[in-house]
C-alpha cells in the first residue's frame, strides 16, 4: 500500500531514469508491479521475461478501449503460440463495471485490476488507452496512446519485428 | 384593421430563436476531443398555456464517417394553433400555422482539434431563416480544458400575413391568407460571437463558461405586436410597435457540474444577459440527476428575472410619444420560474442488435410567468372602472410535456 | 459591447498562445485514467440534445436573453 508521497516519489524516480534512459543509448526497463487479476490470482510482470509483453491499459467508461479489446483477443490467440502475451491493465477503482463489460465481450488474455492506479502512474499513462510494447529482456520500445481503426495493424507490426528479435 | 399575429412567437424572435437553439442542438463546437456518439432520437412535445397549443415532432439523427467525421441531421415540425393574449388583445382571430425546421451539421477531428460547420433552414408562412455557421474547439493541458470559439451568421426574411377569406363560424377563421403586399419583405440579419472554456475541476467536478456576443440588424419589429396609447374615454387605442433596428447583446453562462458520491449529478447553471436596449436578465438553475437501476430521474428548478427594454411601455401617453415604442411583453419586466421532472429507462431494442443501447424518455416542464409591467388588456372595461393602465398585471402558466426515444448505435 | 468584444478576443488570444506554445507550468492534475466519474452520462452538460434544444428554443421565444449557454466538453477525455 503506497502513500501518496511514495507514490510520488516513486514516479518522479521512474520518470528520471526513463528520462535519462531515453537520452541514454538504450530502451528503459519496463518497472515492474504486480496486481490481482480476474479470476483471484496474483500477476507479476517480472514472470513473463522472456516473452514479448504488450501492457493495454483500458477502463470500460472509455469507448474506444471497448472498440479495441475483441481485435486484442484476436492478436493475443494469433501470437501468443510464438512467445507472446497480452497483459490487459483495468484502470477503474472499482471491478464491477469491468466484470460487466467482459461478460458481454469475453476475452482470453489476462486481465489484472489497477484499483488505485499505483501502475498507472508508475507508467506514466497520458491518455486512455494507452499500449505499451516490451521486449524480451524486459525493455518498453513503444508507448501508443489511443486507438483508432487500423491501429491494430501497427500493434501487429511492432509485435512481429519484437518477436524476431 | 385586422392584426395578424403570427405563431405565437415573441415578435421576430421565433424563427432566429429556433435556428439559435437548433445551431445549439449540433451546431455549437464540439468541446471533447472524441467525435460525438452515433445516436439517433425522435422526439414529440406539447406545449400549452396562455391560449395556445404547439404540437411539436422533431427527429435526430448522428452518424460519424470514418474516423474523423461527424454528420448530424435534424427535422423538426411544429404546429401552432391558438391565440396568445398577444392575440386576443389586438383583436385577432386564433389561427393555426405549421413551422418546419431542417439542419445539417458536421463535425471533423483532428487530433485535438475539431471543427464545426452547420446550415440550418428553418420556414413558416411569414418567416423563413437560414443560418450558417462555424466552430473550432480545441482540447489542451491533459484534456482537462477545452476552449472554443463559434460563429453564426442568420439571414431572415420578414413579411406580414394578410387574411383574403375570414369566416368567424370556424374555429381558425382565417381560411385563405397571403403575404401582405403592402409590407412587403423585410430583412433581419444576426451576427454572434462566442467563445467558450470548458475545465475539469476535480475527479468529481467540471465547469463551462460561454461568453455570446450577438448583433442584430434590420427589421426587428414584429409586424403583428401593437402599443397602446391612452383614449379619452379610458380605453386604449392601437399602433404598431416600431423597435429600433439594431440590437447588441452580450450574454456571460456558467455551468458547473458535480459528482455526488452515491452517484448522481448535480448541475448548477448561472447567467448573466445585457443588450443595447437596457434589457438585463438573470438566470439560475438547479439541476439533479439520480440514476437507479435502468432509470434516471431528473429535476431542475429554473428562475429568471429580467428588467424592460427602456422603449418598453405598457400604456403610452400617445401614438407619436417616441421614436421606439413597444408593448411586447418578452420586452417587459418578469419574472419566471420553470420546475421540470423526467424520467429515462434504459433498455435493449428486442430484434435489433445494431442499436447498443435504448433509452425512452419523458419530461414535464411547468413555467410561472409573472409580468411587472404588462397588463391584461382583455380586462380594460371602463364602464366597470377599470380603466387602461389600471387592470391587473398579466400572469400565465404554461406547461411543457416531451416524450422522446433515443437509440445509439 | 466593445468591452465584451474586447473580452472575446482576449480568452480568444489566450486560447491561441497556449495552443501555440504548448507549454504549461503545471501537470494536468486529473490523469487520463482517473476520468470515470466524468464520463459517466450523468456528467454530460447535453445528454438529451433533442429535449434541450426544445427546451432552450421555448426559454429563448419567451425571454429577452439569448445565448451565453452552449456549454459541452469534459466526459471521458479518450484518445
Amino acid at each position: 500500500m503506497l502513500t501518496r508521497w511514495t507514490r510520488l516519489g516513486l514516479v518522479t524516480l521512474t520518470t528520471v531514469i526513463l528520462a535519462a534512459a531515453a537520452n541514454a543509448a538504450g530502451d528503459p526497463p519496463a518497472p515492474t508491479f504486480s496486481l490481482p487479476a480476474r479470476g483471484g490470482s496474483t500477476i507479476n510482470l517480472s514472470q513473463y521475461k522472456g516473452q514479448v509483453v504488450m501492457i493495454n491499459f483500458w477502463a470500460s467508461w472509455c469507448v474506444p478501449c471497448r472498440q479495441e479489446m475483441p481485435l486484442l483477443d484476436s492478436i493475443y490467440k494469433k501470437y501468443k503460440p510464438l512467445g507472446f502475451t497480452l497483459l490487459s491493465v483495468n484502470v477503474e477503482p472499482e471491478q464491477k463495471d469491468a466484470e460487466n463489460f467482459l461478460k458481454q465481450t469475453p476475452v482470453t488474455f489476462p486481465v489484472v485490476f489497477d484499483a488505485k492506479s499505483q501502475v498507472s502512474s508508475l507508467y506514466n499513462v497520458q491518455g486512455m488507452p494507452t499500449t505499451v510494447f516490451i521486449d524480451r529482456k524486459g525493455n518498453v520500445r513503444l508507448m501508443h496512446v489511443s486507438y483508432k481503426t487500423g491501429d491494430e495493424n501497427l500493434y501487429m507490426d511492432q509485435i512481429r519485428s519484437l518477436l524476431r528479435e | 384593421m385586422q392584426l395578424k399575429p403570427s405563431t405565437g412567437r415573441a415578435g421576430r424572435w421565433l424563427a432566429p430563436a429556433a435556428l439559435a437553439l437548433v445551431s445549439g442542438l449540433y451546431g455549437v463546437a464540439s468541446r471533447t476531443d472524441v467525435l460525438p456518439e452515433d445516436r439517433a432520437d425522435a422526439q414529440a412535445s406539447h406545449y400549452s398555456g396562455g391560449g395556445q397549443d404547439i404540437n411539436g415532432l422533431s427527429f435526430l439523427v448522428r452518424k460519424k464517417v470514418g474516423d474523423h467525421v461527424s454528420l448530424s441531421y435534424s427535422h423538426l415540425e411544429d404546429i401552432v394553433s391558438g391565440a396568445s393574449i398577444d392575440v386576443r388583445t389586438s383583436g385577432a382571430s386564433p389561427y393555426r400555422e405549421k413551422r418546419t425546421q431542417d439542419g445539417l451539421t458536421g463535425e471533423f477531428l483532428y487530433g485535438k482539434t475539431t471543427y464545426t460547420l452547420g446550415v440550418t433552414h428553418s420556414y413558416e408562412p411569414d418567416y423563413r431563416s437560414n443560418t450558417g455557421n462555424f466552430g473550432i474547439s480545441q482540447s489542451m493541458f491533459g484534456d482537462l480544458t477545452t476552449i472554443s470559439m463559434t460563429y453564426r451568421r442568420t439571414w431572415n426574411d420578414v413579411f406580414k400575413m394578410e387574411c383574403l377569406i375570414d369566416d368567424k363560424a370556424l374555429n381558425y377563421p382565417c381560411v385563405e391568407k397571403v403575404h401582405d403586399p403592402g409590407f412587403g419583405k423585410k430583412d433581419m440579419d444576426e451576427r454572434s460571437y462566442g467563445v467558450g472554456l470548458t475545465q475539469i475541476l476535480t475527479r468529481n467536478s467540471l465547469i463551462a463558461a460561454d461568453l455570446e456576443v450577438i448583433t442584430d440588424q434590420g427589421w426587428l419589429s414584429n409586424p403583428y405586436r401593437s402599443v397602446m396609447y391612452a383614449d379619452p374615454s379610458g380605453g386604449a387605442s392601437l399602433a404598431a410597435e416600431i423597435d429600433p433596428s439594431t440590437r447588441t447583446s452580450n450574454a456571460l453562462g456558467l455551468d458547473y457540474k458535480y459528482f455526488l458520491p452515491w452517484r448522481a449529478a448535480l448541475d448548477l447553471q448561472y447567467r448573466y444577459f445585457e443588450d443595447t436596449w437596457h434589457i438585463r436578465a438573470h438566470t439560475a438553475q438547479l439541476g439533479y440527476s439520480q440514476p437507479w437501476r435502468s432509470w434516471t430521474f431528473d429535476t431542475s428548478f429554473r428562475f429568471y428575472v429580467q428588467s424592460h427594454a427602456d422603449f418598453y411601455s405598457d400604456l403610452f401617453a400617445s401614438a407619436n410619444q417616441q421614436n421606439f415604442m413597444s408593448r411586447n411583453r418578452e420586452l417587459s419586466s418578469f419574472d419566471s420560474l420553470t420546475v421540470g421532472a423526467g424520467a429515462s429507462y434504459q433498455f435493449k431494442m428486442p430484434y435489433a442488435p445494431f442499436l447498443s443501447k435504448s433509452t425512452a424518455n419523458i419530461r414535464f416542464d411547468h413555467f410561472f410567468f409573472d409580468y411587472k409591467d404588462f397588463r391584461d388588456a382583455l380586462l380594460i372595461d371602463p364602464s366597470k372602472g377599470v380603466v387602461a393602465g389600471t387592470e391587473p398585471l398579466y400572469k400565465v402558466q404554461l406547461n411543457v410535456m416531451q416524450l422522446f426515444l433515443s437509440v445509439w448505435y | 459591447m466593445s468591452i465584451a468584444r474586447r473580452m472575446v478576443g482576449l480568452i480568444a488570444a489566450v486560447g491561441l498562445y497556449l495552443q501555440l506554445c504548448a507549454c504549461s507550468p503545471l501537470e494536468p492534475w486529473v490523469k487520463p485514467y482517473e476520468r470515470e466519474r466524468l464520463a459517466d452520462p450523468i456528467m454530460a452538460f447535453d445528454r438529451n440534445p433533442i429535449s434541450s434544444a426544445y427546451m432552450d428554443h421555448v426559454f429563448e421565444v419567451r425571454n429577452a436573453a439569448r445565448g451565453g449557454n452552449g456549454a459541452a466538453g469534459g466526459g471521458c477525455g479518450c484518445n
